[in-house]
């Protein structure tokens, strides 16, 4: 059996990864680095954090057989990691508290944050209020507007939020501003970045702290249907929920992953956001990754229904996977995750998030041409409730 | 001798600081660009940072971004680029012309094939902010094959084993950022400037260039004094950004003009 371990120790997966930032980034990332590679490896550390999953997030979360939803597709049973269950519902807290612990342990009073939909940006600000720590979200103008409620929420819960007005005023803008306040207030500040993306450490500190949902599925695999599935099925956006998911499961190659991608109004539009499938490898944001990018290397603009996977780029682990041909990418559009986000509503009782419907989506497209005996696992990376808005303005409702 | 190391040899031997202005190529438009380049040289700068437009200026502060946004929707590319880089050279043989950008557009076009194209162009010198030196060993070989020079950024917070690290690839000059932000900031320490710069002189024998948050004479006079170059780009942005496109090249003129001044004037009663 082979045996994965990546990244290397300048954070490379193959020719993606790396730390490709201005030198006044440097020296913050070497110290990041070398905290993180102890405290990755500290009994005392890993056991707070255990502890703050457990009680305070409410970890393990369960698989769930899909029944219904299974029989009516016809074909193999869908079992959901259920993330959505999580404190603040979705998988981003599990990151965030590893993160604000490790701030916590290098004296760092202040965070800092990106966020698109704003899922990151409640984790991290709940986070900060639970260690008590000062929190400045960046968000792009464009997603303050469309999120207002999640904007609420984060201020309920004492963080600042910045609206971002450059560039596309997203969430890959969020980010940029987020690394220049960091590269500015680097004493006190930790940056908690919400995905596998960005200059080493980052893509292997989040997976590591994501890798808890697979890690957890395997054993409950075992305890509740006494073998592993036969495909993993997860959204991609930046990729934490799939790499963690994936991760433990990688050396196992008996089980199939299939990270699902954005394809927005078709992949044919340019209108997506299916940046493994239709982007080519290139520089961003503090790593080498595939980019939705244009021929001269401008980042374009993306889209999708679901803002936690409208982003240009992908984590460097996630492009890896994929040219070793390990995990498969596959797109799914709008409508199609619409379709599945009124599905498990309507037969499972389960709102699921936009993002996590797209890999329902995939799931009720790839279950009916497999035999019943076989297993799904599709990771239900976070709840609903936040895209109710988008959902009844789709629907012509207004309330 | 390159370009590059002409000017500095001759600075040199005339008691002379460098003066280095950086603009956005294709900012406020790509029309005025190749004009703005030679104005620059009548107004007394020794090597002109052109910067590439890139969609994500992680590295930038508010002034520059926003000046690459004003280039990219003209939509100047990296070849726009290299072309005004020709159109100035027909009538400049001398001023070395470096570019200043990111990674991606460089990768967009290919190391070798940029490589090629850029020195046909006339470019003596290329600084790509997201490229640290462990990243980009093939990409300095592309550019020392073509003969340019791989310049590099140093930092307030850079490490002393690092500092060797950078002088061992780094050629033309090492731009040293002097405070720990982004450009435009404007809270340059002196005294922090001179003390840093003591400590790279030790392992860095070629010019040093002192830039970020040199926003005024006095402050150019001060760091000319210190460095071997004063660079400067916001300030600069600034002036393009606040003044109509009748005016714009009068008033690049005098700005970098009476920073010039400022540079000779503290050099002459010292």
């Amino acid at each position: 059996m082979n045996v994965y371990d990546l990244p290397d120790k300048r954070g490379h997966f193959g020719p993606y990864g790396g730390v490709f930032v201005a030198e006044t980034l440097i020296s913050a990332l070497d110290v990041l680095r070398e905290q993180y590679e102890y405290y990755r490896n500290d009994a005392a550390f890993q056991e707070e954090f255990a502890y703050e999953l457990k009680h305070y997030v409410g970890r393990p979360s369960p698989i769930y057989h899909a029944k219904r939803w299974s029989e009516q597709l016809g074909g193999a049973q869908i079992l959901l990691k259920r993330e959505d269950l999580n404190h603040t519902g979705a998988h981003k807290i599990n990151n965030t508290i590893g993160q604000a612990l490790l701030a916590r342990r290098m004296g760092k009073t202040r965070v800092i944050a990106e966020t698109g939909a704003g899922q990151h940006g409640v984790a991290s600000a709940t986070v900060a209020a639970r260690y008590g720590m000062q929190c400045v979200v960046y968000m792009g103008a464009e997603d303050v507007r469309r999120q207002a409620t999640n904007v609420y929420r984060m201020k309920l819960l004492g963080a600042e939020v910045i609206p971002v007005e450059s560039g596309s005023r997203t969430l890959k803008d969020a980010l940029n501003e987020a690394m220049r306040d960091w590269v500015t207030h680097v004493e006190d500040t930790f940056y908690i970045i919400g995905t596998v993306a960005g200059p080493h450490p980052y893509p292997m500190m989040v997976r590591d702290f994501q890798t808890v949902i697979g890690k957890e599925a395997k054993i409950q695999m075992l305890e509740e249907y006494g073998r592993q599935p036969d495909a993993l099925i997860a959204c991609v956006g930046g990729g934490s929920n799939a790499i963690g998911l994936f991760y433990p499961y990688i050396d196992d190659d008996a089980v199939k992953m299939i990270g699902v991608e954005a394809a927005g109004r078709g992949l044919e539009t340019g209108q997506h956001a299916a940046t493994l499938t239709k982007g080519r490898p290139g520089v961003l944001h503090g790593n080498r990754t595939y980019l939705i990018q244009d021929d001269s290397g401008q980042i374009i603009e993306t889209h999708s229904i679901s803002a936690g996977l409208d982003y240009p780029g992908v984590g460097p682990e996630h492009a890896w996977l994929k040219d070793i041909h390990r995990a498969e990418y596959v797109g799914i559009t709008d409508d199609e995750a619409l379709g599945a986000f009124h599905a498990l509503c309507r037969y499972e009782g389960i709102m699921p998030a936009l993002e996590s419907s797209h890999a329902l989506a995939y799931a009720a497209k790839y279950a009916p041409t497999l035999a019943k005996d076989k297993l799904l696992l599709v990771n239900l990376s976070g709840r609903g409730d936040k895209d109710m808005a988008t959902v009844a303005q789709l629907s012509g409702i207004t309330f | 001798m390159n370009r590059i190391k002409q000017t500095f040899t001759a600075l040199q031997a005339n008691h002379k600081k460098a003066l280095i202005p950086f603009i956005t190529a294709g900012d406020p438009d790509p029309e005025l660009t190749v004009e703005l380049m030679h104005c620059l040289v009548d107004a007394g700068s020794d090597i002109i940072e052109l910067g590439v437009p890139f969609s994500d200026p992680m590295a930038d502060g508010p002034t520059i971004q926003r000046s690459s946004e004003r280039a990219l929707k003209h939509h100047v590319t990296l070849n726009n680029v290299l072309d005004m880089v020709t159109q100035f050279r027909r009538k400049n043989e001398h001023t070395p012309v470096v570019l200043m950008g990111y990674a991606n557009p460089v990768e967009a076009m290919g190391h070798a094939v940029f490589a090629e194209k850029a020195r046909k162009a006339g470019v003596d010198g290329v600084l790509t902010v997201d490229y640290p030196p462990e990243e980009c060993e093939q990409w300095v070989d592309c550019l020392e094959q073509q003969g340019m020079d791989a310049i590099f950024l140093l930092s307030p917070t850079t490490k002393p084993e690092r500092i060797k690290q950078v002088a061992e690839l780094a050629k033309g000059y090492i731009y040293y950022v002097s405070l720990k932000g982004v450009t435009g900031a404007s809270h340059l320490d002196l005294h922090d400037v001179k003390s840093m710069l003591e400590k790279l002189r030790q392992s860095i024998f070629i010019p040093i260039g002192v830039g970020f948050g040199i926003r005024d004479e006095a402050t150019a006079r001060a760091v000319a004094e210190l460095a071997d170059a004063v660079v400067i780009g916001s300030r600069i942005i600034e002036e393009i950004e606040n003044s109509s496109r009748d005016e714009v090249l009068n008033r690049v003129k005098m700005l970098v003009r009476s920073m010039r001044q400022a540079i000779d004037e503290k050099l002459i009663t010292t």
